[in-house]
């Protein structure tokens, strides 16, 4: 586990609760973690920090998660960033289009802290 | 005046009405109706007014005043009444494609041939003379123009030896040039229309202009003409009623010229048959009584200026119009009276053989070869040529014996004497028609026995007469009756002396007529088919909409039968064409070899059209069985039409109030669908912080114990958001659905306001803010639901300590008096809300779907609660606000009386 130290996450949700869950279990795990409180802070970091993964809430204001996405998936730079929606839209077309900007994952909200981080380390061990 | 200047006017002005027939007729299939208007319609119907007014009105004024006006009264009173009578009568024809009278009678009494031929023949012997009339005012003043009366006579200035037959024989071939190039003849003549209508611009011009000379150029004026006259003590009783029978005519000969203005084969042509458009007939009700009114104006004055000017001179005042320029030697004013004279004959003639020669073909010709059978063999050859020959050779013949009639007889009589013969001979249609139109029980025995019986008395009573004075029939008949029996005496009836001749006849006739026609109706029994038209007839607005997809018609035919009978008239190109249209109007299945019965009716009024109901009927049982169908059976199918028509309908109606439900439906649950997105994403939120922290709890024990009553702390915060949450919905919901009740009671308002402060003083304290309340009330008792208002201020007062902001941040409560109203506004100096939000904050999540301004967080609900309990006080609420310099949410709320 000695690469873990160097891998960024980046987590991204309007809501301040559940942005402090997402930065304890990240941090728990040994990812380097960058909070976005909003789409533009998510933008910044996505563009300074180069990130790993991103765990994405949709509904932010201004910059929304598909945005985020899109830029992710289209930048070559980020060609090796995974991506996660962490969204309460559920319905079979809104995880339809979330994976159509090419997510490689879509959880609904309430998550499963368990199924997030298996994920989250399935993702990044298949690097 | 040189004879060949008259001829040659009169060619160039026939010449003149082919090419205004022949324009409009192109006009026409170009598909532009630019003469379909009411004025033509009008004018057409003016071809009432024929020689008779143009020339014997001046005649019969001259020996009898005034009593030349009762034959325009009757049609000016009757014209109202078109509107209901006259629009009926179209409206029956439009559906059955009715084109004659006798046809509109046969139809009506059961589409019975033999009734058909007798109204045929009984029209024929009543219009002659009427034709005889026109030709003897056109030979008679081409004569008077050439050599006047006033002149001495010489036979060597008489071009021909007889005027008459020359013009007969013109007219004839004029006629049958005009009027018969098209078969079908339900088609309508729409350029002899214009052509008549014109005529009728002439005549009217033409008799305006003598009359205008006459009074003001020749004489000083109306009152000059009269004052005149009046010195004459043998013009005075020109100014009165007749003494014995004066007043008795004018009453009977108004009600006997109402109804042949309106009866007369040519009126039902030009009236009924040549109709495209029932609305014509609002205008043509007052536009033909003006006409009448125009062109009797100058009558009077013409006539004593006649009887003045020719005072001892043997002048026919028949004539007088004629010869009054003549004498003045005004030769082209002679000539303009005599085209105007000429084209009031030549309107007559026209339309009334167009109209009797379609009856001569149809009702007398094609009946006969259907006894014998020759139509059968000529299957195929196209019966169109026969028809159109018959009818050539029924516009010779009637012209012919109009001539006949003339030499015999009308040479010794007045043009207005003539005339009423055959008003009289009309007049006899009237009960069938009038009776057959409202009276469902009016039947064909009856009909035809009061039809008969009317003719019969009309022959003994005016024609033969007239017979006499030709020397035919010896005087004696007259004078002393039949055998010497004094009570047949043909003028006196049973001995009535106080009647005229015209009077006598149309009284005796109509009056046996009319009752033979009751009478018999009632004693004798309708057939089913006069049952079922007596009912169609007389209910005509009530069926007219369904006749065209209702199978008035029962048996077996084939498709091809069909097809081939219809070319036999129109030809295969067309028939085919006409059958296919039906069948797409329809939805009819043309693959089939039966064929259905509503085609089989739609090709029997197409044949009526053509040669007559009666006629088409017969034509179509040579082909087809049918089966009778009972009254009660058609009562039947129409009703069920008429329901299936209704039925539709509302079905349609039905259809389109759904789409509309529907369509507000699909908005409220669209509405309702965001709701529940809303709300459940807003539910999502708190859970979601909820199962990650329980979670996390669980799965690390290890956590610190202040980072672990932090986590529980937002457990628990977020447990009361939800459940917050909740209960708006809830409540929400309430309002919504028009569940939620106020409690109303008289409250202290001071003291409301300051539970509310005292609740929210903690929270103004934390966030370091600080609260002023400001009250001015005169009065402090209000009819308000407490918790309610208390919800509202609570919900104000803990926004605006949401938006403002530490150390200067200021709230004001402030609560007025302000007449009606009781005002509570929330003021604070936070950054306020752009102009564009003003009026969204009271939606409903409004912040959720508009999350740029969504900071600091709330349900989302809060506001439109608030709206939703002033609103239910009858109250506003409302946000006064600018970005950047704070916000202020006022709401009212009315005085209530306790």
């Amino acid at each position: 586990m000695t690469k873990v130290d160097k891998i960024r996450i980046l987590v991204a949700d309007d809501e301040p609760n559940i942005l402090l869950s997402l930065e304890f279990l990240m941090r728990k795990s040994g990812y380097e973690v960058f909070i976005a409180r909003n789409g533009t802070e998510a933008m910044e970091i996505v563009k300074t920090q180069k990130p790993d993964l991103a765990v994405l809430d949709i509904m932010m204001p201004d910059i929304d998660g598909y945005q985020i996405c899109d830029y992710i998936k289209k930048s070559k730079e980020l060609a090796a960033c995974k991506v996660i929606f962490l969204s309460a839209k559920s319905k079979e077309s809104d995880i339809q289009k979330g994976m159509s900007f090419g997510a490689d994952f879509y959880m609904t909200k309430p998550y499963s802290t368990r199924a997030l981080m298996l994920k989250v380390n399935d993702l990044l061990a298949a690097e | 005046m040189s004879s060949w200047i008259v001829i040659l006017a009169s060619v160039i002005y026939l010449v003149l009405l082919f090419f205004i027939a022949y324009y409009v007729e192109g006009k026409k299939i170009a598909g532009k109706r630019i003469f379909n208007n009411p004025y033509i319609y009008a004018l057409s119907l003016a071809v009432y007014c024929t020689a008779w007014t143009f020339y014997g009105s001046v005649g019969k004024a001259s020996k009898d005043g005034f009593d030349f006006l009762a034959v325009y009264i009757g049609p000016t009173l009757v014209a109202p009444i078109w509107i209901i009578i006259l629009r009926k009568i179209i409206r029956i024809c439009k559906t059955q494609r009715i084109t004659t009278i006798a046809d509109f009678i046969s139809s009506r009494y059961g589409k019975n041939i033999s009734l058909a031929s007798i109204i045929t023949v009984l029209c024929f012997l009543g219009v002659i003379p009427y034709i005889s009339l026109q030709l003897k005012a056109i030979a008679e003043s081409f004569d008077i123009i050439i050599n006047p009366d006033f002149k001495q006579k010489s036979s060597s200035y008489l071009l021909f030896s007889d005027t008459a037959l020359i013009v007969a024989i013109f007219m004839a071939a004029f006629t049958v040039l005009f009027g018969t190039r098209r078969v079908e003849s339900n088609e309508q003549h729409s350029g002899m229309v214009a052509a008549v209508a014109f005529e009728s611009i002439i005549k009217l011009l033409a008799f305006l202009s003598v009359g205008i000379y006459v009074t003001w150029v020749m004489f000083d004026g109306f009152g000059d003409i009269f004052t005149r006259a009046s010195n004459f003590v043998s013009y005075q009783k020109l100014f009165t009623v007749k003494p014995v029978s004066g007043y008795s005519d004018w009453f009977w000969v108004s009600i006997l010229s109402g109804i042949a203005a309106t009866l007369l084969p040519r009126q039902f042509q030009v009236g009924v048959v040549e109709n495209t458009d029932e609305n014509h007939l609002k205008k043509a009700i007052w536009l033909f009584p003006l006409y009448l009114f125009l062109i009797n104006i100058f009558v009077l004055p013409i006539a004593f200026s006649g009887q003045m000017l020719f005072d001892g001179l043997s002048v026919n005042a028949d004539y007088f119009v004629l010869d009054i320029p003549l004498y003045a030697n005004n030769k082209l004013l002679a000539l303009v009276v005599f085209i105007g004279g000429f084209a009031a004959a030549t309107s007559m003639i026209i339309v009334e053989t167009i109209a009797l020669s379609t009856m001569f073909s149809n009702h007398l010709v094609i009946p006969a070869l259907l006894g014998t059978d020759y139509l059968k063999q000529y299957h195929q050859i196209g019966l169109s040529k026969i028809l159109l020959n018959s009818r050539r050779i029924g516009m010779i013949l009637i012209l012919g014996t109009a001539y006949g009639y003339y030499h015999y007889i009308s040479k010794y009589y007045s043009l207005v004497s003539i005339g009423l013969i055959s008003f009289v001979s009309v007049a006899q249609l009237a009960p069938s028609i009038f009776g057959g139109l409202y009276w469902k029980k009016g039947n064909k025995t009856g009909a035809i026995s009061g039809l008969i019986a009317g003719f019969v008395i009309w022959f003994y009573t005016l024609v033969l007469p007239s017979l006499t004075s030709s020397n035919i029939l010896s005087v004696d008949f007259v004078l002393y009756g039949p055998f010497g029996i004094e009570w047949l005496k043909p003028n006196a009836l049973l001995g009535m002396t106080e009647f005229s001749p015209i009077v006598h006849s149309m009284f005796f006739s109509l009056i046996i007529n009319l009752g033979l026609y009751v009478k018999v109706s009632l004693w004798t029994k309708q057939s089913a088919t006069e049952q079922n038209q007596a009912e169609i007839f007389v209910d005509i607005f009530k069926y007219e909409k369904i006749m065209d997809t209702t199978a008035t018609w029962k048996g077996v035919a084939s498709i091809p039968d069909m097809q081939s009978l219809l070319a036999n008239f129109l030809g295969e190109q067309r028939s085919k064409t006409a059958i296919q249209n039906f069948a797409t109007r329809n939805n009819l299945d043309l693959n089939q070899n039966k064929a259905d019965p509503k085609l089989v009716a739609y090709v029997e009024r197409v044949l009526a059209g053509i040669i007559g109901s009666a006629s088409a009927r017969v034509m179509l049982g040579s082909v087809v069985k049918e089966e009778e169908i009972k009254l009660a059976e058609l009562m039947d199918i129409l009703k069920e039409s008429q329901q299936l028509m209704l039925l539709n309908r509302e079905l349609k109606k039905a259809k389109e109030q759904l789409e509309d439900a529907n369509f507000i439906l699909k908005e409220i649950d669209e509405l309702k669908d965001d709701f529940l997105a809303t709300v459940t994403h807003e539910l999502r939120t708190p859970i979601t912080s909820i199962r990650a922290f329980s979670e996390i709890l669980y799965d690390n024990p290890e956590i610190e114990l202040e980072e672990r009553q932090q986590y529980l702390q937002i457990i628990n915060k977020e447990t009361d958001r939800l459940s917050r949450l909740i209960s708006q919905v809830l409540d929400l919901e309430k309002y919504d659905s028009g569940k939620q009740k106020l409690n109303l009671n008289k409250e202290n308002i001071v003291e409301i306001m300051k539970e509310c402060t005292d609740s929210i003083l903690q929270l103004v304290k934390d966030k370091g803010v600080s609260l002023q309340t400001k009250i001015d009330l005169n009065e402090t008792e209000f009819l308000i639901d407490k918790d309610k208002v208390m919800q509202v201020v609570i919900n104000l007062l803990s926004n605006a300590v949401k938006f403002t902001e530490p150390p200067n941040g200021l709230i004001v409560l402030r609560v007025i008096n302000t007449g009606e109203f009781l005002e509570i506004s929330v003021n604070d100096n936070g950054k306020g809300i752009s102009h564009e939000y003003q009026q969204l904050i009271f939606e409903k999540f409004f912040q959720a779907r508009n999350q740029t301004i969504r900071k600091p967080k709330g349900s989302g609900l809060g506001l439109a609660i608030c709206k939703k309990i002033v609103e239910l006080h009858g109250g506003e609420i409302k946000v006064l606000s600018e970005s950047g310099k704070g916000a202020t949410f006022v709401f009212t709320i009315p005085k209530l009386k306790a």
